[in-house]
């Protein structure tokens, strides 16, 4: 779009560019010697602050190194059972709303729209301070597993009952011209196509899921972030331990967000095949998924 | 739920200082946000970049990532503000990103041909923006950036979870922890606090949604 916003630039436009380019780069030059000078200044570019992230002769840098990735580890972990949870309550959860009779669809819609409503990190405190007092006695991952399935499936089941909603009406019907019921249309006409639609806004919610997994810092579960927190607490340099660890964060969710785009190249092709109508929704569709915000 | 009432008046200071939280973060990411999404898709290759940088950058790294920097990293360089004030700033860094993002996809929405057409009737760059794309561009970017203002607010609890600031998050780990009360009954409380504002905004979001769709 905003390569279609003007035309290919004449002359005085060029000189107009080249002019607004030349500002913009001194001031983002300027912004970044300021931060630079800052951080001079406040000496955080002395090696020793460096040495254990960076020195492989370091005499931490194993250490820390081996505690960050068991770390990493234990995010992945909690992120995948939580994904693999998320993905199937919500498909229970979106395939009941659909096919619900009116007299208690309204009790779904309700449960849903409350948990939509709760932060993540509410869900997860909940989880591991009210369980442990009813009797529940759980490993902490297992309490951010709750919660985070807790508010992740019912964003999972909007997106699918969404991406059931996109479908052309005439595959409901055709399905019912050959006879199948209700839930045998749902299962093997409109789901699978609900999924193939939605799949970047689904993988868009498993970045989401990822990313808050750093919320079980809070509850004390050794995932990445509060093992950084540990190794700040022993090592004094949060500046340079923060920054490894958003890095480390940014390098798992690209590489999801990358296996989306290459799952959604593959799936594209079909798509064109359910009509125009459908490829509207997808774009009001992924404009709720750039809306897939988390933690 | 006794408890609740015993106290309301914690709970109510809670809950206006989430608001405040809130209005002060929410007007500043929108304000940053509208900035970066007329960096992503201005002429200027180096702002573009920047914008797209920032964009990718910030929207993959956790929430809490930001708020333990802010909290621990920015005092390093000699930053000593209060833990509220940076922890909105951060906030603000934050989700300026997603409203972004919001903006964009709201401009992506404008069929190709408006801007085609504005160029054709020999509108400059700045008139087709202002008389063509962004009138139905931000039409449409309302519900994203709605939801994105709902997901802030729900993320301001975070900010909380450092067990500063007095909002409604901390008055639930105050109340259990200090205090040492039955946890359901209080962070029950909690919990009903952030549905009065998230499901009323929610739901009206619905609304403005389905109007949206019924104009185009």
């Amino acid at each position: 779009m905003s390569a279609i916003l003007y035309d290919t630039l004449g002359p005085i436009g060029r000189r107009r560019v080249a002019i607004g380019s030349a500002v913009a780069i001194a001031g983002l030059a300027v912004a970044g010697g300021l931060a630079v000078i800052r951080l001079v200044d406040a000496g955080q570019f002395q090696w020793q602050k460096w040495s254990p992230i960076l020195n492989p002769a370091d005499a931490q840098f194993a250490t820390l190194w081996r505690f960050l990735a068991g770390g990493a580890l234990h995010t992945l972990e909690a992120a995948a059972f939580a994904m693999a949870f998320s993905l199937a309550i919500g498909t229970v959860l979106a395939s009941a709303r659909v096919v619900a009779k009116p007299w208690y669809r309204w009790l779904l819609v309700s449960v849903i729209e409350l948990l939509r409503g709760v932060p993540v990190v509410m869900a997860i405190f909940f989880a591991s301070r009210v369980l442990p007092q009813v009797g529940l006695d759980l490993s902490l991952v297992w309490y951010l597993v709750i919660g985070l399935t807790a508010y992740n499936s019912v964003v999972i089941a909007e997106i699918i009952r969404a991406g059931v909603q996109a479908l052309p009406r005439g595959q409901t019907e055709a399905a019912y011209a050959i006879g199948l019921t209700r839930g045998a249309t749902l299962r093997l006409v409109l789901l699978p196509q609900a999924f193939r639609i939605m799949l970047p806004a689904l993988i868009g919610q498993l970045v989401v899921v990822l990313k808050d997994t750093s919320l079980g810092a809070f509850i004390g579960y050794e995932e990445l972030l509060r093992r950084g927190n540990i190794g700040v607490q022993n090592l004094h340099n949060p500046i340079q331990l923060y920054l490894l660890i958003a890095g480390l964060f940014i390098a798992m969710n690209l590489a999801v967000s990358r296996f989306a785009t290459v799952v959604e190249r593959r799936t594209s092709g079909d798509r064109r095949r359910l009509g125009g109508d459908v490829e509207a929704e997808v774009v009001a569709v992924e404009g709720q998924s750039a809306a897939a915000v988390g933690a | 739920m006794e408890v609740i009432w015993q106290n309301h008046d914690l709970y109510w200071h809670g809950f206006l200082t989430t608001i405040a939280l809130c209005w002060w973060a929410g007007l500043g990411a929108l304000a940053l946000g509208t900035v970066l999404a007329a960096f992503r898709v201005s002429p200027v290759p180096p702002l573009r970049l920047a914008g797209t940088a920032y964009v990718m950058l910030v929207r993959n790294c956790p929430l809490t990532v930001v708020l333990f920097f802010m909290a621990f990293g920015l005092p390093e360089l000699g930053v000593n503000q209060p833990y509220e004030r940076l922890a909105i700033v951060g906030l603000i860094v934050y989700t300026a990103a997603f409203v972004c993002e919001a903006v964009r996809s709201g401009m992506n929405s404008v069929a190709a041909g408006q801007a085609e057409a504005a160029r054709s009737i020999g509108l400059t760059f700045t008139q087709s923006l202002r008389y063509v794309v962004l009138p139905q561009a931000l039409r449409s970017a309302v519900p994203p950036i709605g939801s994105v203002v709902i997901a802030m607010i729900k993320n301001s609890a975070i900010v909380g979870a450092f067990g500063v600031g007095g909002e409604l998050f901390s008055v639930g780990t105050t109340l259990t922890g200090a205090r040492g009360l039955a946890a359901l009954p209080v962070l029950t409380g909690v919990v009903l606090g952030y549905l009065a504002v998230t499901v009323p905004a929610g739901l009206s979001l619905q609304v403005i949604e389905r109007k949206v769709m019924v104009a185009r």
